[in-house]
């Protein structure tokens, strides 16, 4: 069983309840479970990652067992269901990104932030892990970074020095 | 120059926008066919058009829209497949970043060829720049009126949506992706009922790769009997080829199929040849699922001729000299990479992409990603390939979904082709940690080896 | 009336399954079709079960080979399929154990439903009535070929009265199947994804439910169990009682499991394929555990199939179809040997 902390209260917005709705819209009566995956990419891009307290008021709304929505939410790598650092990066581990690199250009971040994957830095902006495939292959190596999933390509560890920099300017000034 | 069908305006600035696409000629297609054609006629012209589905399996998508059930009072669904996650395959995040409007165009016509009101587009969930580009498309095509209650005053209706996925390459199945898009986990369903009586939602449906819908829309503007011109034989058309690796200048092309395979890694026009004066050793011809070859065998057939960018060529020879065209994600090795360490990557991959509802995928996935690690980190036996050939027979054939075949040929093919290179690890464990076996012979003429 | 009757005989399809006939109701799977001819024939099942809706098609050991497809079709199928989810077809024809590939594809996925399995039968409540230690023992799994850690997972308890051995389990969904079926509000289900997918409930909660009970039944191995068992113990030590009370909630038709003067645990019946025959309330399984709340029918009869019977029980019979057919008894040499040794 998975061990979850309960430390998040969580309350929805009106705008984001909003956009719930609008989302539901799509599909037909009856159906408002399609309304899910969508659903829980809003939350998470929100609140960074998804508590039991927040799918527990996921599955209230959309009125289905909560149970529906831990399993979805832990069927789907997209969805953190623990608390990850402000920045997530995401790097391409698969075949075709090895070729040209990408091992070299994981282990250069995880040294670069000292740790682990999967680990939060003591700042609490940054977490790395291996991701597979992102269908950007012949642009390796490459990694993403939440909630919007912006693409950094042809990654060399400079290209990753300037990143983590320019994300650490980004995160002083907000 | 081959003919270029979908990527022929990629470079005219501001294409992304439907101003510019229409000035391009865009959206020609939704006029002709829902202004001039009935939707069997707009059926009709696809299945002249030889188009075979883009997604992997190479499915007629004629035949396949034809098979639709119309049940009376029923909706019917199409549904396209932009979950594109095949290691080895990005044309379609291409196509949608640059010409989103091809991708929305072809939606609509073929929405209209299968009398389809609301129709959804399942982006992996991965692409949220590309499901907002392909949003804000919509939006567009909607304010100009090709989408919406009565489209070009013809009285069809269509409401078009873009759906996310959470990441799960098996969402790329068609049932898993139906699945998904109902809200639950990506698991296969298992068949029958086939998705064309019961999909979503129970209901008819129709799912479809980007490609195969861009697609639509020249053959559409100019007859499927022109598109047939193009290609060779049964591999009619132009195809998006997704290149990368160990080449010159990786990125997606489109063939006109029935180029060889020589000429698409060695020409200026494609490839470019192999990145820093390497030599060719393997290439993963149709994405990760496909049969890898080596040098001699994906240049050349048995017989000597050259093998061809088309459905036929690529898997001529069966498994035992052949491969597959797939989705066209054409992944090539230089003579520095391992072969070893690559099978264990894509078995990797597959277990971790497996949904586990099927005990034979679930288990022998693992088991096989387990045994390769030991090879390729100096720790495996003699006796390990028998093992990996046995464990992948066991699960091809035997599950719900194809994912079981994906995982099994790649590494069936690897030790068929490369059982050498394996053994050279087994035999020196320290030196392969640190070494490669390199070219050896992979790239020697095909007659030595048959004889 | 007879015209009737003709229709009625008519509307009915015929299919042979390694080599014996039968006439089922269209839309009837292979399995149930073999369910019906009965004996050695019948594929086992692991998944399947015949009173959930949308069971089946995910352990793949009923994989049988379709030699002919119909009378209107004869081609046969390309690939192996999931007799419980492939409906019979008019003059299908269907290879089980008369089949090498079908035997050697068993072979594989018990090989595979082994390897994470782990070796703790001796201590297992299950063991004597598990299907999957039946199945091994019928495909003779020789020694593992697997050489990794197996997968563990902590125990869980599911509420005061079952508890999930989540290292046992096969992922059947069978449990899940239960408690959206039988049961309201349902509490578990699966998590994560592959071979790290786990029956669980997220943040421990109980199944508190009339009818939660039936999830350790419908388990095929040792997965969910009953923790008012009491005093451990292997089954075939155990005496099967069939017993019924008048319930208020269910039917009330149990077996009794005794050791000597005692009732250790109650159960649903099972039929001869192993499913229950009716579900029974948590009252009857959990909380009636004196001789005094029951009315006594007689001994169970204990299913061919099961260890327990053939280490225990009366002696293997061979079904009655194998004496007549030189196919069958050919392909069917091991259990037919090991059934006339005793
Ligand atoms: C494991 C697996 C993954 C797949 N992934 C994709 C995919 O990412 N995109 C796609 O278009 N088809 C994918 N397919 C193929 C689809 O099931 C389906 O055949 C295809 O979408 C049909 O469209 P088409 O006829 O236009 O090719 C996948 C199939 C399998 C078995
Ligand atoms: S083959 Fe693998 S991915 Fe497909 S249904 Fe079975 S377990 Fe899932
Ligand atoms: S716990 Fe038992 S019933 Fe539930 S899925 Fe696992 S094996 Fe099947
Ligand atoms: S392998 Fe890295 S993006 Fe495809
Ligand atoms: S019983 Fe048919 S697949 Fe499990």
């Amino acid at each position: 069983m998975l061990k979850v902390e309960e430390t998040q209260s969580v309350e929805f917005s009106t705008e984001l309840v909003n956009k719930f709705a609008e989302i539901v819209s799509r599909y037909p009566e009856g159906k408002e479970k399609s309304a899910l995956l969508p659903i829980l990419h809003e939350v998470q891009a929100v609140n960074g990652w998804l508590s039991s307290v927040a799918m527990d008021k996921v599955a209230a709304y959309l009125n289905i067992a909560p149970i529906e929505v831990y399993e979805v939410a832990s069927f789907y790598s997209m969805y953190f269901l623990r608390p990850q650092g402000k920045f997530v990066l995401e790097v391409c581990r698969t075949g075709p990104c090895c070729l040209v690199g990408a091992e070299k250009i994981i282990d250069y971040i995880g040294e670069k932030l000292g740790v682990k994957e999967g680990e939060v830095t003591a700042d609490g902006l940054f977490s790395y892990r291996g991701v597979e495939c992102l269908a950007a292959c012949g642009f390796a190596p490459v990694l993403q970074i939440g909630p919007e999933y912006t693409f950094y390509e042809n990654l060399t560890t400079n290209s990753v020095d300037q990143l983590i920099s320019d994300l650490k300017d980004k995160a002083s000034k907000s | 120059m081959g003919r270029k069908l979908l990527l022929e305006h990629i470079n005219v600035p501001g294409i992304n926008t439907l101003e510019v696409y229409r000035k391009t000629g865009g959206y020609r297609a939704v006029e002709k066919a829902i202004k001039t054609m009935s939707t069997d006629e707009v059926v009709e012209e696809v299945k002249k058009s030889g188009l075979r589905g883009r997604g992997g399996a190479g499915f007629p998508t004629g035949m396949k829209w034809s098979f639709l059930a119309k049940p009376e009072g029923v909706a019917r669904y199409l549904v396209c497949n932009a979950d594109e996650s095949e290691p080895g395959t990005f044309k379609d995040r291409y196509l949608m970043t640059n010409i989103p409007h091809a991708l929305i165009e072809g939606m609509i016509v073929s929405s209209y060829a299968l009398g389809a009101n609301t129709s959804y587009i399942y982006v992996r969930g991965e692409m949220m720049p590309q499901i907002r580009i392909l949003e804000k498309a919509i939006a567009e095509a909607k304010a100009a009126g090709f989408l919406g209650k009565n489209i070009l005053g013809s009285g069809y209706d269509l409401e078009l949506y873009v759906q996310p996925g959470g990441g799960a390459y098996i969402c790329g199945e068609e049932t898993a992706l139906l699945e998904s898009l109902e809200g639950k986990r990506g698991n296969p369903r298992i068949k029958p009922p086939f998705p064309a009586i019961a999909g979503l939602y129970g209901c008819p449906t129709v799912v479809n790769n980007v490609e195969s819908i861009a697609a639509v829309v020249p053959i559409i503007n100019d007859g499927g009997e022109e598109y047939a011109k193009i290609g060779i034989g049964r591999s009619t058309g132009t195809k998006l080829i997704s290149a990368s690796g160990n080449i010159n200048k990786p990125g997606v092309y489109e063939i006109e199929l029935g180029v060889s395979v020589e000429d698409f890694i060695y020409s200026e026009e494609y490839c470019g040849g192999i990145a820093n004066g390497k030599r060719l050793k393997a290439v993963v011809a149709g994405g990760s699922s496909v049969p890898i070859l080596p040098a001699n065998l994906i240049l050349n057939l048995v017989n000597g001729d050259k093998r061809l960018m088309s459905y036929e060529s690529l898997s001529e020879g069966g498994f035992t000299t052949g491969t597959m065209l797939g989705s066209g994600g054409f992944v090539v090795l230089d003579e520095d990479q391992c072969i070893v360490r690559n099978t264990w990557n894509f078995s990797r991959f597959y277990h971790h992409e497996s949904c586990g509802q099927c005990s034979p995928c679930r288990e022998g996935t693992g088991w096989m990603e387990k045994v390769l690690h030991r090879l390729e980190n100096g720790h495996g036996k003699m006796s390990d390939m028998d093992l990996l050939v046995d464990v992948s027979k066991k699960i091809e054939g035997n599950t719900i979904c194809p994912l079981g075949d994906a995982a099994a040929w790649p590494v069936a093919s690897a030790i068929r082709h490369f059982r050498d290179e394996f053994e050279w690890h087994v035999r020196n464990p320290t030196l392969a940690v640190k070494e490669n076996f390199g070219l050896a012979h992979y790239a020697d003429p095909l007659p030595e080896l048959v004889s | 009336m007879n015209i009737l009757n003709f229709l009625k005989l008519s509307e009915k399809v015929k299919v042979t399954i390694d080599g014996m006939p039968v006439e089922v109701e269209p839309g009837t799977s292979i399995l149930n079709a073999a369910r019906q001819i009965g004996g050695d024939i019948v594929p086992p099942a692991m998944c399947y079960y015949s009173k959930l809706e949308g069971s089946g098609g995910k352990c793949r050991t009923c994989l049988v080979k379709v030699s002919k497809g119909s009378e209107k079709d004869p081609r046969p199928m390309p690939k192996l399929v999931a007799s419980c989810r492939t409906n019979v077809m008019d003059g299908m024809e269907v290879q089980n154990i008369t089949s090498p590939e079908v035997v050697e594809a068993r072979r594989g996925i018990v090989e595979m439903l082994l390897i994470n399995h782990p070796l703790d039968c001796p201590v297992c409540d299950q063991a004597g009535e598990c299907h999957l230690q039946d199945l091994a023992y019928e495909h003779g799994a020789e020694a593992t070929r697997y050489e990794f850690d197996r997968r563990t997972f902590d125990r869980i308890d599911i509420g005061d009265k079952i508890q999930l051995h989540m290292t046992r389990c096969i992922l059947c969904y069978r449990c899940v199947f239960v408690a959206d079926q039988i049961t309201e509000n349902r509490v578990h289900g699966i998590l994560g994804r592959g071979d790290h997918a786990e029956i669980s409930t997220y943040i421990e909660k109980a199944i508190d439910n009339d009818f939660s009970g039936n999830v350790i039944d419908v388990c095929p191995v040792g997965a969910l169990t009953d923790k008012t068992f009491r005093f451990k113990n292997r089954v075939w030590f155990t005496k099967p009682v069939e017993a019924h009370r008048d319930c208020p909630t269910c039917s009330g038709k149990t077996t009794l499991w005794y050791k000597g003067e005692e009732v250790l645990r109650v159960t649903a019946r099972k039929d001869e394929f192993g499913e229950v025959e009716e579900f029974i309330c948590n009252t009857c399984r959990f909380d009636k555990k004196e001789t005094k709340d029951w009315v006594i029918e007689g001994p169970k009869k204990v299913s061919r199939q099961s260890v327990i019977n053939s280490n225990h029980y009366d002696q293997l019979q061979p079904a009655q179809v194998v004496k007549k057919n030189l196919e069958l008894m050919e392909a069917n040499k091991e259990q037919f040997e090991r059934a006339t040794k005793f």
